[in-house]
């Protein structure tokens, strides 16, 4: 196939599009919570907006806290391969990708 | 209609055998009928023992049917008809033989209706599941296989050793209501908790799951935690400290997947998630909460397989599986691409996809039972599952920047594997009454009210946006070539670190005990030969000629003797 195949996404416009759509939706959801008669479950979801302000607060802090993790939790990508390596005696040329269709192994 | 009392393993191994000695069409017809005939056969049985016999003292009950082992057999022969039909192009014998061995190992374990039965398929499940890893045939998937088999194997020793506890205390083997009561309570309870992936005790699963084969993930995926979760639910219903354990299990692996890389893996954090959830059920113990663990289950083996197919029908055609390698495939796999996020959309419970409505099932039950801040986590864990599994694994695979992969949509069969769990993610979603139908409890629970929607649409929503906000203020971590260590570093790097020093220390310990030993033996033969060092003493080097000479004397004088007794004596 050539390389030069568009996708709808290639055109920055569309992603735009997309982008407009979710923040319309939000803001419709957000609005919604002043309109539905809603029976809740717990006296936090009396706050308008909660579940909303909640995944958004609570995905940012997730994605910021493992950002963090990043600093003493990460290693190169080969961190741990002398476990398979050293017990053959000469470094293997293996890496972790393969040809495509490498596992069709036949009988 | 033709019935057989035979069990559903039997049949699974009856195909593997069939499976081993043949190939090609055949087999793959042989196989897909093997898991259609058994469910079929299934759906007519009756509810109670159909297998007997003794053993001993005790009663062995190898083919046990009630409504929470009927639950797990039916999305188990779901899970191997798709599994089964997803690898249909594969010609590996010894893939396709451990794949209908493993199927057949887990419905065994959710019949067996005794401890010492439950135990076989437990090992049993450990030992033809670790093939599909090495089936991969690269060193590292040997190694990774090695370290999944003996922690399974551990598992299986730890089972056995607190069914024996148990047996010799209630003089029963019936599998039935534990409790974390003696030391056959705790036994069994670890021995569940390795396989279910209790936090510390997961590693083997993130280490494993992504390492195996394209196709067999999907199996592995499907069968081990899950057997876990229905032990978990016969033998520790209503355990409070589940609801902790569970509720941890969805909450840190998230932080995981968010910097993973191999996005397989990614998959494997999420699993843990998920079951999370199915263990928070389980503790919670009510009926709604057991009615939402195990539809959970059901769900989940369902669209975590349909992701583990998306991502495997990805690694199959690029051959490639990390985020940094990967993007803009849906260019080239637009069918891929859009059965994935069916997939994602369940998992992150979308309303009219599955996943909503069973995972709502369980934090109603959290909620309804006072544990307000276990509550705040699993929604917390709600929107992080979204983020990493929801958005990320579409994201990062099959749009995100063009890395210039040009693949084409896999094989039809995988392509109909992973169109049948889809329709059934959508089916279920949208006619949840269906499953609600086969739940064990009847609770009459409604996931489609609408203050629910709406909460669970925006928590979803405003996740995404907060997905949108972090990557156009550039704060979303890239996907890197890296490894992020977890908890099994420390039985991968630093307990053998620690043994490294601890032996040495050791050896020169031993090392200075034994110099000081030979030294002490060393100057006391020093001081023996010092002393008879003299001229002519016992160990003197040098003796005077004249002692000489009358030493040849004496010897002399001796053979003269001799010489004269044998002459006057003969």
């Amino acid at each position: 196939m050539d390389n030069k195949t568009k996708g709808i996404f290639d055109d920055p416009k569309n992603v735009k599009r997309v982008m407009y759509f979710l923040y319309a939706s939000c803001m419709l959801l957000f609005a919604l919570d002043f309109v539905i008669d809603r029976h809740v479950y717990h006296s936090w979801e009396n706050l308008w907006g909660f579940h909303a302000i909640y995944g958004f607060v609570g995905c940012v802090v997730l994605v910021i806290v493992a950002t963090w993790m990043r600093t003493f939790l990460m290693r190169p990508e080969d961190y741990y391969d002398d476990e398979w390596k050293a017990d053959i005696g000469t470094a293997v040329d293996e890496k972790h990708t393969s040809k495509a269709g490498a596992f069709n192994v036949d009988d | 209609m033709w019935m057989t009392e035979l069990p559903p393993f039997a049949l699974f191994f009856i195909g593997a055998l069939i499976a081993g000695v043949t190939s090609g069409r055949l087999r793959g017809v042989v196989m897909l009928a093997i898991p259609i005939v058994s469910a079929a056969n299934l759906w007519m049985m009756p509810e109670g023992v159909h297998l007997q016999f003794a053993f001993m003292d005790y009663q062995l009950l190898p083919y046990k049917i009630d409504k929470l082992s009927l639950m797990f057999a039916y999305v188990f022969h779901i899970a191997a008809v798709i599994s089964i039909t997803y690898s249909l192009h594969v010609k590996d014998t010894v893939q396709q033989v451990a794949g209908m061995l493993y199927a057949g190992s887990a419905l065994g374990a959710v019949f067996a209706g005794d401890l010492l039965t439950l135990f076989v398929f437990w090992e049993l499940l450990a030992l033809t599941s670790v093939f599909l890893i090495w089936a991969r045939r690269t060193r590292r998937a040997y190694v990774v296989g090695m370290r999944y088999l003996i922690i399974q194997i551990l598992s299986g020793v730890l089972l056995l050793v607190g069914v024996l506890f148990y047996a010799a205390e209630k003089g029963t083997l019936d599998f039935q209501y534990i409790g974390l009561e003696g030391v056959y309570g705790w036994l069994i309870f670890l021995a569940i908790g390795i396989k279910c992936a209790f936090p510390l005790l997961h590693n083997w699963l993130t280490d494993a799951y992504p390492e195996a084969t394209p196709t067999g993930t999907v199996f592995l995926s499907a069968f081990t935690t899950k057997v876990a979760v229905y032990a978990l639910a016969r033998a520790y219903p209503g355990t409070e400290m589940l609801v902790y354990i569970g509720a941890a299990m969805t909450c840190f692996p998230i932080f995981w997947a968010v910097v993973e890389n191999d996005l397989r893996r990614v998959l494997a954090y999420s699993l843990i998630n998920q079951v999370g959830f199915m263990v928070c059920g389980i503790g919670i113990g009510t009926a709604l909460a057991i009615n939402g663990a195990v539809a959970h289950a059901f769900n989940d083996v369902i669209f975590k397989g349909l992701l583990f197919m998306s991502m495997g029908a990805v690694l199959q055609m690029t051959g490639r599986i990390n985020g940094s390698d990967l993007g803009g495939l849906y260019k080239t796999m637009p069918k891929t691409t859009i059965l994935c996020i069916i997939g994602a959309a369940s998992i992150s419970a979308f309303p009219l996809f599955s996943g909503f409505v069973s995972k709502s099932m369980v934090m109603s039950a959290a909620l309804e039972n006072g544990y307000d801040w276990i509550w705040l986590m699993l929604l917390f864990a709600s929107a992080g599952v979204f983020h990493h599994a929801g958005i990320k694994i579409p994201y990062f695979a099959f749009f995100a920047h063009d890395s210039g992969l040009r693949a084409s949509d896999p094989p039809t069969n995988m392509l109909v594997a992973m169109f049948i769990a889809a329709a059934l993610c959508i089916g279920i979603g949208v006619y949840p009454a269906a499953l609600y139908s086969l739940l064990p409890y009847d609770t009459g629970y409604n996931p489609y009210d609408a203050t629910h929607v709406l909460a669970q649409t925006q928590l979803l929503f405003f996740s995404a946006l907060a997905f949108v906000w972090l990557n156009l203020r550039g704060m979303y971590p890239p996907e890197l070539k890296s490894t992020h260590l977890d908890f099994d570093w420390t039985y991968r790097r630093f307990l053998p670190l620690v043994l490294r020093r601890w032996f040495a220390a050791i050896w020169k310990v031993d090392e200075a005990i034994r110099r000081s030993f030979l030294s002490k033996l060393d100057s006391g033969l020093n001081y023996l030969a010092q002393r008879h060092l003299g001229a002519s003493s016992l160990l003197s080097r040098n003796h005077p000629a004249g002692s000489m000479v009358i030493w040849v004397t004496v010897l002399l004088a001796i053979y003269l003797l001799l010489g004269f007794s044998r002459n006057y004596l003969s």
